[in-house]
């Protein structure tokens, strides 16, 4: 079907493949991680393997004895999806080498922020450290989703979860998410960007840039969940482009040390609390008295704002 | 879908079917539905790149409908119709009126 390679990616070009994850898959209603899937599908010409961590993703487009996936796609454990891509790309560069595979192909790994900034970190590190051909893909929907929203290490401070919930004591999650798109980035890898399905052409320009380097590469893509966000099924798209307009999850990449902004807001940038303010998890920060706790967001938003704009600076040359 | 017995499961509960997952009926998870009016339609295809269940059908390069068999009826598709001179080209009406 793909007859789209010369041409300029436009969606009337990309509508002429086929949609790689079929309908009928489980995931919630309005959910943002299938998007982001069918998004990174289109992306790719060449044939393409998935390993796939435990989460949302997973359980929902895999429940024996259907698939929803069009691409040979596996699953072995919640923390090793990096350590699966890495054996099978080992495995085809060595059929390459044996001359009994022809054809070229790519490997990317699907996590959700679960499997990826703690469960499955060690495995990921190994992976991007060892310099495999892979991609690893992260959709942060920043809690364990899937098990019924316990936080982990990428939940924004402040959220609401069921392991830290907003009450008498706590206000929500106490400490920062951590930038795991950053440290990646320490890794030094051949690339690694931040993406969000808004903006698809972004997004895919993004995934082909990653499989053309042949090297190791991670994208972190902010993947709205209703559920968990306590939103309303129909904005998954709307609070994903709101997350980058407030630069709470800023459009960048780095390729080979060069920090790169794809998206700069300059004056159209947009206070956190837009963000924040349709989200259920964030209710209780609207409430008098946690006005200090909103002024501590929006610091920790814009430092990080800021030093990224830095280091765009610092690796211009 | 008939239930396998052991014996007949395939080696290590592989599938083997790609996407078959097509074949199970999504739509009755539905209570809101998105209805396609078309000339309000710019053609932009938003819809379907946002689509997070492939429900929305592209025929040459042109939106032709929604495969109401998988739509969970979210609404995306609507909330990010542009639509033509301020009128939405995709609404959301209840199921079954």
């Amino acid at each position: 079907m793909s007859t789209t390679q010369e041409k300029p990616m436009t969606l009337k070009s990309l509508s002429h493949k086929q949609d790689l994850l079929s309908g009928g898959h489980r995931m919630c209603s309005g959910c943002g991680a299938p998007t982001i899937v069918r998004q990174v599908l289109l992306a790719i010409d060449e044939p393409v393997v998935i390993a796939n961590a435990t989460g949302c993703l997973e359980v929902s487009t895999c429940l024996f004895p259907y698939t929803a996936w069009r691409v040979p796609w596996m699953h072995s454990a919640f923390e090793n999806a990096a350590a699966t891509a890495s054996g099978i790309e080992t495995m085809y560069r060595s059929l390459r080498k044996q001359g009994k595979l022809k054809k070229e192909m790519k490997f990317i790994a699907f996590g959700g922020d679960g499997g990826t900034y703690d469960i499955g970190f060690q495995a990921l590190s190994g992976a991007m450290e060892r310099g495999h051909q892979l991609l690893y893909i992260c959709y942060d929907n920043g809690a364990y989703m899937n098990t019924g929203i316990q936080r982990s290490s990428a939940t924004p401070f402040g959220a609401d979860t069921t392991t830290q919930p907003a009450g008498s004591k706590i206000q929500g999650k106490t400490q920062r998410r951590k930038d795991l798109t950053r440290i990646m980035a320490a890794h030094n890898v051949a690339y690694a960007a931040q993406a969000s399905p808004h903006n698809w052409k972004d997004l895919m320009t993004k995934v082909k840039k990653a499989l053309a380097t042949n090297g190791p590469a991670y994208m972190g893509i902010v993947a709205p969940c209703n559920r968990g966000w306590r939103t309303q099924t129909n904005d998954s798209i709307l609070l994903s482009r709101l997350a980058v307009d407030t630069c709470y999850w800023p459009l960048y990449e780095v390729e080979g040390g060069k920090w790169t902004i794809n998206y700069d807001p300059k004056d159209k940038k947009k206070p956190v609390t837009e963000w924040l303010k349709p989200q259920g998890r964030f209710k209780h920060l609207f409430a008098p008295g946690n006005e200090g706790l909103l002024e501590r967001f929006q610091k920790y938003v814009d430092q990080d704002w800021e030093s990224l704009k830095k280091l765009q600076e610092m690796s211009k040359s | 879908m008939k239930q396998m017995n052991w014996k007949e499961l395939p080696h290590a509960g592989t599938i083997l079917k790609a996407g078959n997952a097509n074949e199970y009926k999504t739509g009755s998870w539905r209570s809101l539905k998105p209805r396609w009016i078309e000339e309000n339609c710019i053609q932009c295809l938003f819809c379907w790149i946002y689509c997070p269940d492939s429900a929305v059908m592209v025929k040459d390069e042109k939106m032709t409908g929604f495969d109401y068999d998988h739509c969970k009826g979210c609404g995306v598709c609507a909330m990010e119709c542009p639509g033509k001179k301020g009128s939405k080209a995709i609404v959301m009406e209840e199921e079954g009126k």
